[in-house]
């Protein structure tokens, strides 16, 4: 117990140092650092938490997939970073007063809930049903009564796949590209023509 | 020292006011913006699967998969609109987008 406690604390300090550095270090890929630290951390604390499953998810969504699409993006585009950070000092104690008052209020409520919420008599974070791993339980729930939200799921991908190619798909003017159609659509009269060139003159292309 | 839904709800709550403050306070900037709304999203997240695991239901994690799902297609459309918006203006402020103002 006293371990677990340790390692919850542990994961918990770094997930909000590592939070906190992603919004004021000043290098954006320091940034995005960051951010996979403060996703690593939190996968740690959804495994004390028992959920595996998800766990290991947001360490290949994210870690593997979102994180390293920041990275792609702040490492291709060219800008004077430190331009941009130049409002920080002049909004940091009214957003730090702000955020302050925020983080307690919601600490209180959320302590307010646990306490006396649905889940009081629980001390214990969920133990594996009967044999079924973490995974097994989310499986046996979503294919059956989550399945046509997990559908709809996979569709929000899908649209979102297809919006990121439309958006960044450009066509360069000038260059020639094969059209079938038009190679199909020719025949002899509109694929020949004859002239007639006069002597001692050339073509004046 | 026990450790119970209190605490894992205090640090979705910390995570959650470390994101409105990043963009509180980083205005100019749309790619931190962005990361600070996935910092949003994973509190939100924390906090589904602490109340799922001390109210003993799953439902809550399959709801923080949907959320999780929803916030990998807001960065992949968000970047490809901060890519195409780099393209056009030669830079990413935030205060020149105004091009779709009245």
């Amino acid at each position: 117990m006293a371990l677990q406690a340790i390692a919850f604390y542990l994961l918990a300090t770094v997930t909000i140092g590592s939070g906190l550095a992603v919004v004021s270090v000043r290098n954006p890929v320091h940034s995005v650092l960051f951010l996979i630290l403060t996703f690593f951390s939190a996968a740690g604390l959804f495994l004390l938490l028992g959920a595996e499953f998800l766990a290991m998810l947001l360490v290949v969504v994210y870690v593997g997939a979102v994180a390293v699409l920041f990275l792609f993006v702040v490492m291709m585009l060219d800008v004077d970073f430190g331009a941009l950070k130049q409002g920080f000092a002049r909004y940091a104690p009214v957003g730090g007063l702000v955020g302050g008052i925020l983080a307690i209020e919601m600490i209180i409520v959320a302590t307010a809930v646990a306490r006396g919420g649905a889940a009081r008599g629980n001390s214990e974070p969920m133990a594996a049903l009967d044999g079924l791993s973490n995974t097994e339980t989310i499986g046996r729930v979503l294919y059956t009564d989550y399945v046509y939200f997990f559908q709809a799921a996979g569709l929000v991908l899908l649209v979102a796949m297809i919006g990121a190619i439309v958006l960044t798909l450009r066509h360069k003017p000038g260059v020639r590209r094969q059209v079938i159609a038009d190679q199909v659509a020719r025949n002899a009269q509109s694929g020949m023509r004859t002239v007639q060139i006069k002597p001692g003159e050339g073509m004046g292309e | 020292m026990m450790i119970g839904l209190s605490h894992y709800l205090a640090v979705a709550a910390i995570l959650f006011t470390i994101g409105v403050f990043g963009i509180f306070v980083n205005r100019k900037n749309i790619i931190v913006i962005l990361m600070s709304i996935e910092l949003i999203l994973l509190a939100v997240n924390i906090n589904l699967v602490a109340f799922s695991a001390y109210l003993h239901d799953v439902v809550g994690q399959i709801f923080a998969m949907f959320v999780l799902t929803v916030a990998a297609a807001e960065a992949a459309v968000g970047l490809a609109i901060l890519v195409t918006f780099f393209r056009n203006r030669g830079g990413i402020a935030v205060d020149d987008a105004a091009v779709m103002k009245g």
